[in-house]
């Protein structure tokens, strides 16, 4: 890690869309650095997957703007498509191609695209040259759209929902083969997940999306610095949790609560104190309890 | 291969989780000094996380004196590692001794009586090693 500000990458300013009535983003900004395993966590619908389709160019920014390395996707396409490697949640694969095909197909759009490397992700993820797509079981084909998007070496990965839909196994190859490229240096790395607990093992920066707005942009270490979750018991049973800093989200009934928190740790501990509680627990939270905690604040 | 693993069940940080398992590797002389440690990126593969985690998690241990890196050559256990502060090595027995002090108290015992179960389960121990050490044929070097 340096210690100067890494490259900017990404860069979304005020970016707000609507599809007719619906509001699908608003108001998002964001920023992604170069070297970063970006996380973007939301309900579905949430909106991460429009956001991500801005960042391909596929739609045009109604209100803000949008820059990958410094280009605005939608005026110039090219220019940044050669630089992505993109994994659609459908994974829309032609499905009649073989997978060698696939390779060669895919390869022709691609300058950059390294031989060797697809051959050896193709041998490591386990794909026979021969098999049609069609054919392929979820995980299979979740690979092979993974081989595509990295093997021309890119720049910025995105990935949406890499690992939805995934057994145990096939979710580990996914995730192994993200942690495999993010070793790779000046790689940098955007993906949406509802799964909370592999965004939390690869990412190192986490935007949160809930109906369209981001609701926690933070990296990881701060998030998990600056949440704890408390045991409090109370000297009387209580039919509601008293008001305390910071509190996220409370849960709970007579005497012993459980407390989210955000922010100064001693600040809430004397205000317990104040009220006439004594915390029985204090511990980190983990990523999901925290999503969970936000989102149905 | 080196014994780690990640719980995501609990919240703490993986960075820390790595720190604690592998102090606690050398506490217990499961890694000894000049040992060699994975590199970065082969330990990232193995637990499947994020490789700056590790690399948080090295410079950690080697802040604390516990580990040394040797550029292009690799990360090694320092030759007098010292794991654990006084302060830390006194917080994590107290966390011990507070589940025996409750669990005695529960089960009705008083402090004098847990005292004394305690010098009589520390003979205990040392005459089995010592038992275990002649079944050997050798002297436990270990106070």
């Amino acid at each position: 890690m340096q210690s100067h500000e890494p490259e900017t990458v990404i860069e979304v300013t005020g970016l707000s869309r609507r599809f007719g009535r619906k509001e699908a983003l608003r108001d998002v900004t964001l920023r992604v650095g170069r070297g970063q395993v970006f996380g973007l966590v939301g309900e579905n619908g949430a909106g991460k997957t429009t956001l991500i389709q801005h960042l391909l160019g596929a739609y045009r920014a109604h209100t803000g703007s949008v820059r990958v390395f410094g280009i605005d996707p939608v005026y110039d396409p090219t220019a940044v498509l050669s630089r992505i490697g993109y994994l659609s949640e459908d994974r829309d694969l032609p499905t009649w191609m073989r997978v060698i095909e696939l390779m060669r197909y895919t390869q022709a759009f691609y300058p950059n695209w390294d031989e060797t490397y697809a051959e050896r992700l193709r041998q490591d993820f386990g794909l026979p040259e021969k098999a049609r797509i069609r054919n392929l079981s979820r995980g299979e084909k979740a690979k092979a759209g993974l081989l595509v998007a990295l093997a021309h070496r890119p720049e910025l990965l995105l990935l949406d929902e890499p690992s939805s839909g995934l057994d145990a196994v096939a979710r580990q190859d996914i995730l192994a083969a993200i942690v495999r490229t993010v070793a790779e240096e000046g790689r940098t790395v955007v993906f949406s997940s509802h799964l909370l607990d592999e965004v939390e093992r690869v990412a190192d920066h986490v935007a949160m999306i809930h109906e369209g707005r981001v609701t926690l942009d933070m990296s990881m270490d701060d998030i998990k610095a600056k949440h704890r979750r408390y045991v409090v018991r109370w000297r009387e049973p209580r039919a509601t949790c008293p008001d305390l800093p910071g509190v996220i989200r409370a849960s709970g009934d007579g005497r012993e609560w459980g407390l989210l928190c955000e922010g100064d740790g001693p600040v809430f501990e004397n205000a317990v104190r104040a009220a006439g509680g004594e915390i029985v627990e204090s511990t980190t939270p983990t990523l999901e309890a925290i999503f969970v905690a936000r989102v149905s604040a | 291969m080196l014994q780690i693993s990640i719980n995501q069940s609990e919240g703490t940080p993986l960075y820390l989780q790595i720190v604690r398992q592998l102090k606690y590797l050398i506490a217990t002389g499961r890694l000894v000094p000049r040992d060699e440690l994975p590199p970065v990126r082969v330990l990232a593969q193995q637990l499947v996380i994020n490789p700056n985690t590790v690399v948080r998690a090295y410079r950690e241990l080697e802040a604390a004196g516990l580990i040394y890196t040797r550029r292009g050559s690799g990360t090694y256990v320092s030759d007098r590692p010292v794991p654990y502060s006084d302060g830390e090595r006194r917080r994590i027995l107290s966390e011990r001794l507070d589940t025996v002090v409750v669990e005695s108290r529960n089960l009705g015992y008083s402090l004098n009586e847990v005292v004394n179960l305690l010098r009589e389960r520390d003979r205990a121990l040392r005459i089995g090693q010592q038992q275990d050490g002649q079944r050997e044929g050798t002297r436990h070097a270990k106070p």
